[in-house]
């Protein structure tokens, strides 16, 4: 009883007793931001391939192996927050196809298997077999089994590889526009959640994961070639600014349409929620997603579309938009999780979220799983490095 | 047909049959029977032994105690609210120790000030400011018969 008490000095108003405390925290944050990232990387990828962008050639491996990196973790944060790992596969052996939440094994799987890991191996075929003869020891031994057995490069089989490789980026698109849909989905049908319940929530989300996986693709691309020690591609780079330009607009215009509707058509819940805006979610909100991450980033891009100035100040300037374009897309995935669970169904009271550091909700774990996939991709970039490609 | 397929297909095969196989064994046999969900389970919690007893097999010995609840305020609660599970004590009552709590603390989850409740349907008081020269609530109070004060 005394920790109810204890709980209680962090609600004002009316608030029912099941909402003092969030149940979702830092880590079904990153749930959805992970995952944007995967998708939106994979759709840079696919307009070098699909749409034929060839200026975005450099990035085109780097951009396929950041979204498996990421892909791979996507799910760490959901099975830590739900903390049973070893009743995970169940909601694979028992589907339930009436819930959206129990069908993400599926989404994701499919995501995995079929579209990323198939691109990549009909990407890499041939050179997994040129460095298989090349290589020694351990590292040959995976290259061999990498190439699933499959050693022909005949300019038949290799004719195939580039078609069903095709094909397969061809059937990513919608899927990952599926993936993330599917996340913002998870969000926006929740009818009695006004903060999330909208039917725009799908394409914001993927908007915003398009967003952020470009600002991704384009900060690796930057830092790796840095390391590397090579000249970044300034053509490729103006065209990534480009399009992060394009889908930012494009972010920044729906997510604007849905406040802008949700103002005018002011329904009951609307005190609370501007109360929790112009509130809790502030600085969120307005500092880190919408100055921040979306208008210093647009004007900056705006800009270079009017006057390109030179090289010395272009890459800076793309390094830090890439950050706080990254920096803002967290913050919209917080302010949609966190703030969708600060004020009460009642709309007469809020909660406060504190976020802990250390424990399996704290900011370290969400630290671990955020560092994560870079360790992954570094290893993948080691392992099938795009820049020893035999076609390169 | 491309050589790759001649390797994915046969690959993708073995890993459908592998799924099927692992479902067929890692599914609880009872499962769905009743819904989505393990029948056994059903059995299982329902095999847990149950630690509350109720009012009557309490009033089975100690009539006097149960008349004088039933006399006052406290009449609907049950023995057990304050007494602990009772099952243990039924079984054997030199082995199942009973609580005897009338802090302060105790007496306060329910009757301390609070605004969410209300005060027609429970009595509320500030227990720090209550008597403060006292130390329990049972000094005073018979928690059976709440307005019989000692003294």
């Amino acid at each position: 009883m005394e920790h109810l008490y204890e709980m209680l000095k962090q609600v004002d108003g009316y608030i029912y007793p099941n909402e003092i405390e969030l149940h979702w925290g830092i880590l079904i944050v990153l749930y959805p931001y992970i995952t944007g990232l995967v998708a939106g990387a994979f759709i840079l990828a696919s307009l070098e391939r699909v749409f034929k962008i060839k200026v975005l050639r450099p990035t085109y491996h780097l951009a396929l192996l950041t979204a498996l990196s990421f892909l791979i973790v996507a799910i760490l944060p959901l099975v830590t927050h739900l903390g049973h790992p070893f009743r995970a596969y169940e909601i694979m052996t028992t589907p339930q196809v009436g819930s959206a939440m129990a069908i993400f094994g599926f989404v994701y799987l499919w995501y995995l298997m079929v579209v990323l890991l198939l691109e990549i191996w009909f990407d890499y075929r041939h050179d997994l077999v040129v460095w298989a003869d090349q290589s020694k020891g351990f590292k040959r031994r995976i290259y061999k089994i990498l190439t699933l057995g499959v050693t022909d490069i005949s300019p038949k089989a290799l004719a195939w590889d580039e078609k069903l490789g095709y094909i397969v980026t061809v059937i990513g698109i919608p899927s990952a526009f599926l993936l993330h849909g599917y996340v913002g989905f998870i969000f926006g049908s929740i009818k009695a959640n006004p903060w999330w319940s909208t039917v725009l929530m799908p394409v914001i989300f993927l908007l915003s994961a398009m967003v952020s996986g470009i600002a991704l693709v384009m900060f690796l691309y930057m830092i790796i070639s840095w390391i590397r020690k090579v000249k970044i591609d300034m053509a490729c780079l103006d065209e990534i600014g480009k399009f992060l330009f394009m889908v930012l607009i494009l972010d920044f215009t729906l997510e604007s349409l849905d406040q802008v509707h949700r103002i005018y058509e002011a329904e009951e819940s609307f005190e609370i929620l501007h109360m929790l805006v112009n509130g809790k979610l502030n600085i969120t909100l307005f500092v880190f997603q919408g100055l921040m991450g979306t208008i210093i980033p647009l004007v900056i891009l705006g800009l270079f579309r009017m006057y390109l100035p030179k090289e010395k100040i272009r890459i800076p300037m793309y390094f830090l938009v890439s950050n706080l374009v990254l920096f803002g897309v967290f913050f919209m995935r917080w302010n949609v999780v966190i703030g969708g669970q600060l004020f009460s169904k009642s709309f007469l009271g809020f909660t406060s979220f504190k976020l802990g550091m250390i424990g399996a909700e704290g900011f370290l774990m969400a630290l671990v799983w955020m560092i994560m996939p870079f360790l992954i991709l570094s290893f993948i970039l080691w392992l099938v490095p795009p820049w020893k490609k035999h076609s390169e | 047909m491309p050589p790759q397929l001649k390797t994915l297909l046969p690959l993708l095969a073995v890993f459908i049959c592998i799924f099927l196989v692992a479902r067929h064994f890692l599914i609880p046999e009872s499962f769905g029977k009743y819904g989505h969900y393990r029948a056994d389970s059903m059995d299982e919690t329902a095999a847990i032994p149950i630690n509350y007893v109720g009012k009557e097999a309490c009033a089975e010995c100690h009539d006097t105690e149960t008349a004088k609840l039933a006399s006052d305020l406290h009449s609907v609660l049950s023995c057990e609210i304050c007494h602990g599970p009772g099952a243990l004590h039924v079984a054997d009552a030199e082995k199942g120790i009973l609580l005897k709590p009338g802090t302060r603390e105790f007496c306060g989850t329910c009757h301390s000030i609070n605004p969410a409740r209300r005060t027609e349907v429970i009595n509320q008081i500030d227990t720090k400011e209550h008597h403060p020269e006292k130390d329990n609530c049972i000094d005073c109070h018979n928690p059976h018969a709440v307005w019989e004060l000692k003294e």
